[in-house]
């Protein structure tokens, strides 16, 4: 959009980590005043290319330039002196510390090497009303919402007159009030000549911001388009890179009919179920072989469902029954005494125990649940988990390679074996798909599918309505921390049609308790 | 990813909160002192006070030090060995007859020296300050020993000048001059933290060592830098504390580091590091020395009641700290 | 040639491979500077000899670690293990001094219960403070570490209560099959937590809860329990140990018993290859470290180095067996730098991002 002359240049970039091919002869521009999104799966390079710009990597072959100039950064802090400032996806402040302090550390005016407490929190201020943020500099950064804290972290990054901001996947945490503030600084600080790389997975976001494209495969440039001449579709496509078919046999299969399920008595069915600060009462029956979708946006609620359901947090109040009879989901323990399963979103901090092995990561809460003084004979611990193994196409195909050694899609698949294991009637899926590659994705669809087919109740998570649409019996919807509505997932209910009830927040009769 | 929503409702927790502690920390002391002068006539003489100072000022001075590391996250073991490593080395020198001005620059650097080493091994070589500490405490230990087996004595004029001289007001009460000199270290501590990009980085490691790095601080520097300080104090320590007994002990200041560890705790420095005062940790020392004073004026109570009274008091003051929520993280 | 450098490679890096050939290289060393070093001979039916007395004397250290090495697989710490020994030795003695028979086996028997009960109760307390509490696991010990020698010095009201008790006496200094009979206590205690980990599923459970306490949390396991299990045992090791330290001196002096063992036994715990930061625990590596310290001490002892000095050698024998085992020390020797990726500097910090 831009014809004047690129303010970064990358020719030629390639990263190996420890002979894994991590870049391949990316090359890459960016011109002042646009905002540029970088799009990619998950192993792309995205990151890689990000922190080879910013100098936490150093490149195996290539070249940098910033204004003509070649580079080569020794660190984060040589890029942000050069003007070259990086936003992360977790916000990288420190919340012990004043929102004025987190925006000038390391930077701050002193007279005679003391800091000039004034000047700083005078200086904080004047620079959040140029993003027309109203906040008390001198709280404490942990007083305010992790949105906020984002803006600060771009108040941090453009306060040293930085001309490139990468912002990487600033929006995964954020509402969509949120990320409409967010975009209006963007556009603003672009107006003022920046040149912002923005990573995100939201393709919407991409379209409704960005002005260039470049697209990363597998380490490689697939290549570089204005927005505007890039249909959605082929943009899919080009991150993708196979075609989509395999997913299309599942749709066929899961549209069944809903009132067959539901009859007789339900597995679960909870009332007022809700937490203060988390999540707003609601009830919800899942029966045996139902899929149930749970969509909405980030930060909806989502996971606050699936925890209380799963007796990860507790509810305030409220009524569980399991085939009818009254019961309590307080602990986790006592839910996987029901019967239930929950594979967190979190797989790292939730999921999988990364010293242990694949082997004792996957009967870890078959275990759990016998109690450690009857420990699972050793040949049934090897039946199983080489069963699951295969079934799930885990590989490495060695049980006893510790987990920390798979990729995200095989961990997640150790995570699903743990908890098939223990043969659950409800699996509580949080996040199943994200982050890993599309083949993995789609075995999960699928054993999802089957599972549901074999008598097993399933609550399906997951920020992509497609997904969701296509696996699940019923969608039950969530916006601003609230169940709002249960739609039958029949002919009549489309991606359109929940968006908008997201949108709009419309409750149906079922949504009423 | 992140824990979005999940992390957001959890950081909201309000930061004054942070002062709690210290203020609960000066309450007891006011609750101590006022039971000392109401059981004790004595008590109330300002030269309790002032002993209290004086008998507690290298502990101060090593406290300031260890507040340092703890605001980082970290440990120091070694203090009280390097504390009487310090005192070893100036008496043994002073023996020899080495000129005093020389022997306190000694002194002074070999603990210095010592922090910066283990403070490089604990950042380049990313081993727990726990373990390397505890190296350095057995090392110090070791050379205490190895300098002498037994107590030597000082007897050079400057450091009795020093063990002397009394600082006082025309009524009698005074100081002595390692009151002053832990003052000084107090003053230049908390000035440090709160003004200059040395503290403000200790906070910042200490609030989230990643975002630190990540924000380009300098977190290998300062985390080197913090255990030099507290080698530092210490040698400053072990200086005072030969001013005080005129000698140098090999087993003098053992388990030292305990006590400075709980009066810093005492004094409301969160362990994990981020949160604290160098305010707090002077009260903290403080009631460890009223504890002392009162004890030595009950005089039915023996010496292991003291023991008994600090871990006591850790105790009241860990619950009280997660009473207000401040968080472990 | 490939051949013999990969097996070199496993062999060098298998978790016991360092500590195994430091112990090794003390031993040889030991050997060449007095060559009588090794040998041992057969004396009114009981053996006698320096790696005899090695084994004897460690066996107080290996017991301390051995509950060390629990506590620290759950991401823990225990520095109160010092003090339980000073307490469990004082009740013992105290009890056994106050009656007339200090011979009699029920006297002794009744007095190491009545101490083994008191450490589980202040086992008892440090795992209520850590995994009820949820209180940091080395403050929460650090109180008892502190109160427990002043708890110590209550008991014995600041004297050394010496006793005159024969079964008391054989815990530390009686022989049995020809070798000491600490040396069977040790081992028994070695073996029987080894099955009560192993046989069990609570080693796997600890290592899991140690490794990521959050997602144990979320695969069903009742961590608190586990954890506080760790630590009731390790204050039951440390009693044990207690006994047997007050044993060989017939002696309890609640300043002086099990004065730094803590330190020694996480020493132990570390150099055996077990984390600091928990997880994955190595009950055999721990016994090598253990007896690594007490062969370095031994060492020292022959030298006629006095005992305070040969803290600087230990100081030498940790940091260097730390250094080898440090990951970003061996990547300096072994990787070109800057192809290490940095995240390994602080790899290890969302372990700690327990919820409070």
């Amino acid at each position: 959009m831009t014809d004047n002359r690129p303010v970064v240049t990358m020719t030629g970039i390639s990263k190996s980590f420890l002979g894994v091919r991590a870049l391949h002869d990316v090359n890459f521009r960016l011109f002042p005043g646009e905002v540029h999104a970088l799009m990619g799966e998950n192993g792309a390079g995205k990151s890689t290319l990000i922190k080879v710009l910013t100098g936490v990597y150093d490149t195996d072959e290539g070249a940098i330039t910033l204004d003509g100039q070649p580079v080569s950064f020794t660190g984060p802090m040589q890029a942000t002196a050069a003007g070259v400032s990086t936003v992360f996806q977790e916000v990288n402040l420190c919340t012990n510390l004043s929102v004025a302090e987190n925006i000038f550390i390391g930077r701050e005016p002193r007279r005679l090497g003391a800091v000039r407490w004034g000047e700083v929190r005078r200086r904080a201020r004047t620079l959040l009303a140029r993003l027309d943020l109203d906040l008390d500099v001198s709280a404490p950064l942990g007083s305010y919402s992790l949105a906020i804290q984002q803006m600060v972290a771009i108040a941090r990054a453009i306060d040293i007159q930085a001309r490139v901001l990468i912002l990487d996947e600033p929006t995964s945490s954020l509402d969509a009030v949120e990320v409409a503030q967010l975009f209006r600084i963007m556009r603003q600080l672009r107006d003022e000549g920046i040149a912002i790389l923005f990573v995100t997975h939201f393709l919407d976001q991409v379209y409704e911001i960005a002005d260039r494209i470049t697209v990363l495969r597998n380490g490689g440039l697939v290549g570089e388009y204005a927005t505007a001449e890039l249909p959605q579709l082929s943009l899919v496509e080009k991150m993708i890179g196979k075609e989509l078919d395999v997913l299309e046999g599942i749709e066929e299969r899961s549209r069944r009919n809903l009132a067959v399920l539901e009859e007789g008595t339900p597995l679960v069915a909870v009332s007022d179920f809700g937490r203060a600060g988390s999540v707003e009462p609601f009830s919800l029956t899942i029966h045996a072989g139902e899929v149930v979708g749970l969509a909405g946006l980030l930060g909806s609620g989502r996971t606050e469902v699936a925890r209380l359901l799963f007796g990860a947090d507790r509810t305030d109040g409220g009524q569980v029954a399991v085939d009818g009879t009254p019961s309590s989901l307080r602990t986790p323990a006592q839910a996987i005494g029901h019967g239930v399963g929950f594979c967190s979103e979190n797989r790292r901090a939730e999921g999988i125990v990364a010293d242990l092995s694949v082997r004792e990561n996957m009967i870890l809460a078959m275990q759990a649940a016998r109690g450690w003084l009857r420990p699972i004979p050793r040949r049934r611990q090897d039946e199983l988990v080489d069963k699951y193994i295969k079934a799930l196409n885990i590989r490495p195909s060695d049980p006893e390679v510790p987990v920390r050694n798979l990729s995200g899609g095989n961990q997640q698949k150790v995570l699903l074996a743990r908890w098939l294991i223990t043969e659950p009637r409800l699996l509580i899926l949080d996040e199943p798909t994200r982050g890993i590659d599309i083949g993995a994705k789609t075995e999960i669809q699928k054993l999802v599918t089957q599972l549901s087919d074999g008598g097993m109740a399933v609550l399906f998570i997951s920020a992509e309505l497609e997904e969701v649409l296509r696996l699940s019996h019923k969608v039950a919807v969530m916006r601003d921390r609230q169940m709002v509505a249960q739609l039958a997932n029949d002919d009549g209910l489309d991606a359109d049609r929940v968006m908008q009830t997201i949108a709009s927040g419309s409750h149906r009769e079922e949504a009423d308790r | 990813m992140t824990t979005g929503s999940l992390t957001a409702g959890r950081a909201r927790f309000r930061l004054p909160r942070r002062q709690i502690p210290v203020l609960a920390t000066l309450v007891l002391l006011l609750v101590m002192y006022g039971i000392g002068v109401s059981q004790y006539q004595a008590f109330s003489n300002v030269q309790v006070i002032f002993n209290v100072f004086i008998d507690n000022g290298f502990l101060l001075v090593v406290a300031v030090g260890m507040t340092f590391v703890i605001l980082t996250g970290g440990i120091d073991l070694s203090v009280g060995s390097v504390v009487a490593m310090t005192a070893m080395v100036s008496a043994s020198l002073l023996q020899q007859g080495l000129p005093a001005a020389l022997v306190l620059v000694i002194a002074l650097l070999i603990g210095p020296t010592l922090g910066l080493l283990m403070g490089c091994a604990i950042h380049f070589f990313e081993i727990q300050p726990f373990i390397v500490t505890l190296a350095g405490m057995f090392f110090a230990r070791g050379m205490c020993t190895f300098i002498s087996g037994s107590s030597i004595p000082i007897t050079d004029g400057f450091w009795t000048r020093m063990s002397q001289e009394r600082i006082g007001d025309p009524r009698g009460n005074f100081v002595s001059i390692s009151v002053l000199v832990a003052f000084v270290v107090v003053a230049v501590a908390a000035y440090t933290l709160a003004y200059t990009r040395l503290g403000r980085n200790v906070y910042a490691i200490g609030g989230n060592p990643q975002s630190a790095l990540l924000m380009g601080l300098p977190l290998g520097r300062t985390r080197i830098a913090v255990y030099t300080i507290s080698g530092l104090c210490s040698a400053i320590g072990g200086i005072l504390l030969s001013f005080y007994t005129l000698s140098g002990a090999p087993l003098i200041a053992v388990g030292m580091e305990l006590d400075v560890i709980a009066a810093v705790v005492i004094g409301g420095t969160v362990l994990t590091g981020g949160s604290g005062y160098v305010f707090g940790t002077v009260l903290g020392v403080l009631v460890l020395g009223v504890i002392q004073t009162l004890i030595t004026f009950d005089g039915s109570l023996n010496s292991w009641w003291t023991k008994i009274v600090i871990g006591g008091l850790l105790f009241a003051f860990i619950l009280l700290q997660r009473l207000i929520g401040i968080r472990y993280k | 040639m490939n051949d013999t450098m990969s097996r070199y490679r496993t062999m060098t890096g298998h978790r016991l491979f360092w500590p195994a050939a430091v112990l090794v290289v003390m031993l040889v060393a030991n050997t060449i500077y007095r060559p009588g070093f090794l040998s041992i001979e057969l004396k009114d039916g009981h053996l006698y000899g320096t790696p005899i007395d090695i084994l004897r004397l460690s066996a107080p250290l290996i017991l301390v670690a051995l509950g060390m090495t629990l506590v620290i697989s759950t991401g823990g710490i225990d520095l109160s293990v010092g003090s339980l020994c000073a307490i469990s030795g004082a009740i013992a003695c105290m009890y056994i001094s106050k009656q007339p028979d200090q011979n009699s086996l029920a006297v002794v028997l009744t007095a190491l219960a009545m101490a083994l009960g008191v450490a589980l109760v202040l086992g008892a307390w440090n795992g209520v403070l850590v995994a009820v509490i949820g209180i940091q696991p080395i403050i929460a010990t650090l109180i008892l570490m502190v109160a427990g020698r002043g708890l110590a010095q209550l008991i014995t009201q600041g004297q050394i209560i010496t006793i005159n008790s024969e079964p008391f006496r054989a815990i530390g200094l009686g022989h049995l099959l020809t070798l000491p009979l600490a040396i069977f206590i040790a081992l028994a205690a070695a073996l029987l937590v080894a099955a009560f980990t192993r046989r069990t599923a609570l080693g796997m459970i600890v290592e899991s809860v140690g490794g990521n306490a959050v997602a144990s949390r979320l695969a069903g396991i009742r961590s608190g329990r586990v954890i506080f299990l760790a630590y009731v045992l390790s204050a039951v090791c440390a009693a044990v140990a207690g006994f047997m330290m007050t044993a060989n001196v017939s002696s309890a002096d609640g300043n002086a018993v099990g004065l730094w063992v803590e330190l020694d036994a996480i020493l132990a715990v570390v150099i055996g290859g077990t984390s600091l930061a928990g997880g994955r625990f190595f009950l055999s590596g721990t016994i090598l470290g253990a007896l690594i310290i007490q062969t370095l001490t031994t060492t020292v002892y022959a030298m006629n180095i006095s005992p305070q000095t040969s803290l600087l050698f230990k100081a030498v024998v940790v940091i260097a067996v730390c250094l080898i085992q440090a990951p970003a020390f061996r990547a300096r020797f072994t990787r070109r730098r800057g192809s290490v990726p940095p995240s390994s500097a602080i790899a290890d910090k969302p372990k700690e991002q327990v919820p409070a």
